[in-house]
């Protein structure tokens, strides 16, 4: 069985600097909420599509994400790195609910999707859920076929029009560059496409429903160079329409593709802003271990 | 390090020894089997008709059986003699001492008859209406060249027994119910109407009596007069034959004729003589029957059972104490089972139906009685612990990332159930199926107290609206196993049979079974993962 369990599996490695509590100028939790926005004027001009305010999870009794407080601008591409076990992942399944299908999660804070808080209890996880669609660390095509993997969010909305289907289908799968590829046998299985197709095909079926927001979880992690490179092309596409956060562990890619990039630590937001900045100048000395490969 | 340490460290010996396990299993299937087959195959051949002298004079059969001397016993061999009416039984046992020469004359045939089973002697001659028409070896070839008209006459008078005189019996009840309901409410001009009808019917009936008498006195004209060994004689109707089997006078081919032909009756007549001859067709297709309507009833049962289980049930103690509950129904005794079925089932639910709905027909039970129906659900609750933990299993089996998948589209957590997992779970929920299947076909136990019976007079399945007829009795392979074998009169005739009627058990299960394996082999391929 395939579990993306998002809990922290081993503690990190520690830092070859010393300790964080008695690192002169190391209170991350204060930092990250001081630092953030105020360094970058570009996050402060574009319109916010996704805001995290204070938000502090737990799972059980184990603290897993502390005070993050994070922007993700309209139509920009932002990366969360990080060490594993960092909380990356556990944010990036806040951002649509996707926490609350594990037991004894506990969260505080706020999480706004434009205007909506999606953790106000009059919140509809599914409504919100058609807004922040999501694609996983390992491709995950449903046994159907490949019309109706890119279908299906329609059909659980109730769609069963024929010509809005089919215009759909070939719209995210144009969409997600796949179209050429698989036009003539859209009634194949899914599961007989390469892995690289099955990714893309994973992104169209997000495509379909038009969210505000899609949410990567290492999409590429699985995949082989070539195969990264059409991903990473097709994220610099949809940033014209969507608005995407991206989680990796490949430094390169979040430079090759991401406007912003945040830098999670030990379930902390250390540092965020502009990509180029990250990852010339950035503010932080673990920030700057981290991306040189000298820890992590 | 000694050789034996070493070997053990490398395993070599416990795949010998597996392996060895594996060849003893399959040797023992193989050799059931072959046992079964060996024993009923080999009935349908002609064996020769052997004459030979005794102290009471001449005797005429087939060869049975042999038991060497032991001790104060002398040699003994067993003879079938056939000619039950005659002689009171069809085997005998002679010493082997003082037989003379085992002769196989040419004319000694066997008859195999409607009532009393075969005759074995000489065909004497062949007369139409008391006129001699044929004597000796002429007769025997005039009487098979008449023999398949004879026969269509039978089939014919037994067609319009079955078809018209049973199709106005059905209606005269039907006018009888009406009429009670109309005498209840005291109407008169109704009853009039029904009093035009019933004549009608009754007319009708008459009519069709007469013309039957007419076929059935055409069908006594041609009969044969036979003989036995020891000079008897013996008239029988030709229209009473099913067979002639002179079998020292026939060929090979002429014999593997008469093999088919007798295996083809047995595989798709109706039986006769209390199911000691003839065929056993009704128990093959109410084995079937009574398979397909519990498979129908098992799989919402389980799936829906486990489906809760597994995916809403808050898991607890609560929890736990259910799914250990319902694998310990797997070990209940199945005539726990058929007991359950006859008071919950047959009596309790039935009785209600038939107060409800069928009240004018009582006392005469419709559903109140054992029937496939309540036979089918007390199996269909008797393998449904199998496919519960299948289901479970399967359930399990589906990857995370594919439920997630669906549920980050905005799926609910029914609509991820029934568009993505359940469809990859089919594959198991099948297999589940399966070995329901193969459990189910088999029971008999539970099958004799809701619903089996010896002799059924109409299918479950018939021309005749509502065409399913799940109130019915039925015949069932494994009962009939049991009924030929060890409640029969005559159960050293019905030896073969029952190792016939087992080995078409064992023929039903497997097709059944080869069925689902082929329905889960497409899913499978459809599905394009191996999930399960």
């Amino acid at each position: 069985m395939e579990i993306d369990d998002p809990r922290p599996v081993a503690e990190p490695a520690p830092f070859h600097a010393p300790p964080p509590s008695s690192a002169p100028g190391l209170r991350p939790a204060a930092f990250a909420q001081q630092d953030l926005p105020l360094t970058d004027p570009s996050v402060l001009s574009a319109p916010t599509m996704l805001r995290v305010e204070r938000l502090n999870l737990f799972y059980g009794q184990k603290q897993a994400l502390t005070d993050i407080d994070l922007q993700v601008a309209r139509n920009s591409v932002m990366a969360f790195i990080g060490p594993s076990g960092c909380g990356k992942s556990t944010l990036l399944r806040c951002l649509n609910r996707m926490n609350d299908l594990i037991d004894n999660v506990r969260i505080e804070g706020r999480v706004l999707l434009g205007d909506t808080d999606i953790y106000a209890p009059e919140t509809d996880v599914i409504a919100l859920r058609k807004r922040a669609g999501m694609v996983f660390q390992k491709s995950n095509p449903f046994p159907k076929s490949i019309y109706e993997n890119v279908a299906y969010g329609l059909r659980i909305q109730g769609q069963s029009d024929r010509a809005v289907l089919d215009e759909a289908v070939e719209r995210s799968l144009q969409g997600a560059g796949l179209w050429e590829e698989v036009k003539d046998r859209l009634k194949d299985s899914a599961q007989g496409l390469s892995g690289g197709q099955q990714q893309r095909l994973c992104i169209a079926r997000a495509l379909a429903v038009r969210p505000e927001v899609i949410l990567m979880d290492e999409p590429c992690s699985a995949l082989d160079p070539i195969a990264t490179a059409r991903v990473e092309e097709l994220i610099l596409e949809l940033k014209r329409e969507f608005t995407i956060v991206i989680v990796t562990h490949n430094m390169q890619q979040a430079a090759r593709v991401s406007d912003h990039t945040a830098f999670f630590w030990m379930g902390k937001l250390i540092e965020s802003g502009l990509t180029e900045k990250m990852f010339t100048n950035p503010g932080q000395r673990m920030t700057e271990d981290y991306i040189t490969g000298r820890f992590g | 390090m000694s050789r034996l340490a070493d070997r053990i460290r490398q395993g070599g010996i416990f795949v010998w020894f597996s392996g060895a396990l594996l060849a003893f299993c399959l040797a023992m299937i193989v050799s059931l089997v072959g046992f079964i087959v060996a024993k009923g195959m080999g009935y349908f051949w002609p064996s020769p008709l052997v004459q030979v002298q005794t102290a009471d004079g001449p005797l005429l059969g087939e060869v049975t059986a042999h038991e060497p001397a032991r001790g104060e016993e002398t040699e003994k061999i067993q003879f079938r003699v056939g000619n039950r009416d005659i002689y009171g039984q069809d085997f005998r046992w002679v010493p082997a001492a003082g037989l003379g020469p085992q002769e196989r004359p040419k004319d000694a045939v066997l008859v195999e008859r409607l009532e009393y089973g075969p005759f074995i002697g000489r065909i004497a001659s062949l007369s139409h209406e008391g006129q001699e028409v044929a004597t000796g070896p002429a007769a025997l070839e005039e009487a098979l060249k008449r023999l398949p008209e004879a026969s269509r006459l039978r089939r014919h008078i037994q067609s319009i027994e079955k078809g018209q005189v049973g199709d106005l019996n059905r209606r005269i009840e039907q006018l009888r119910l009406s009429r009670k309901r109309l005498e209840a409410k005291a109407d008169a001009a109704g009853l009039a109407a029904l009093d035009a009808k019933a004549a009608d019917l009754q007319a009708a009936y008459d009519q069709l009596q007469g013309s039957l008498e007419q076929i059935r006195t055409e069908a006594k004209a041609w009969t044969l007069n036979l003989q036995t060994a020891d000079g008897q004689a013996k008239e029988c109707p030709l229209g009473a034959v099913v067979r002639m089997v002179p079998a020292n006078a026939m060929g090979p081919l002429d014999k593997l004729g008469v093999y088919l032909s007798r295996l083809w009756e047995f595989a798709a007549d109706d039986p006769r003589e209390s199911n000691t001859e003839g065929g056993i067709f009704p128990a093959i297709f109410g084995t079937v029957m009574m398979v397909l309507v519990m498979s129908v009833l098992v799989v919402p049962l389980g799936v829906v059972t486990a489906l809760y289980l597994r995916e809403y049930a808050k898991q607890g103690w609560l929890v736990r104490a259910v799914r250990v509950a319902v694998n310990n129904l797997a070990g209940v005794p199945s005539i726990v089972f058929g007991v359950f079925g006859l008071g919950f089932f047959v009596y309790g639910l039935g009785g209600s139906i038939d107060r409800l709905f069928f009240a004018d027909s009582l006392p005469t039970p419709t559903f109140g009685t054992g029937g496939i129906l309540w036979a089918s659900l007390t199996l269909a609750l008797l393998t449904v612990p199998v496919v519960v933990v299948a289901t479970e299993e399967a359930l399990g089996a589906v990857p995370r990332s594919q439920r997630e998948a669906s549920l980050a589209m905005g799926a609910t957590k029914w609509q991820t159930l029934w568009n993505v997992v359940l469809p990859s779970a089919t594959p198991g929920i099948l297999t589940g199926l399966i070995l329901a299947i193969a459990r189910g076909a088999g029971e008999v136990a539970p099958l004799m107290l809701t619903g089996v019976v010896k002799l059924a007079p109409a299918m479950p399945l018939d021309g005749t609206f509502p065409f399913f007829h799940l109130d019915r009795k039925f015949m069932h392979l494994g009962f009939h196993i049991y009924d030929v074998g060890f409640q029969s009169p005559n159960s050293e005739a019905a030896k073969p049979m029952v190792f016939m009627a087992s080995f078409l058990l064992l023929l039903v299960v497997v097709v059944l079974n080869l069925f689902a394996l082929n329905l889960r082999r497409k899913l499978r391929e459809r599905l394009g993962g191996s999930t399960f």
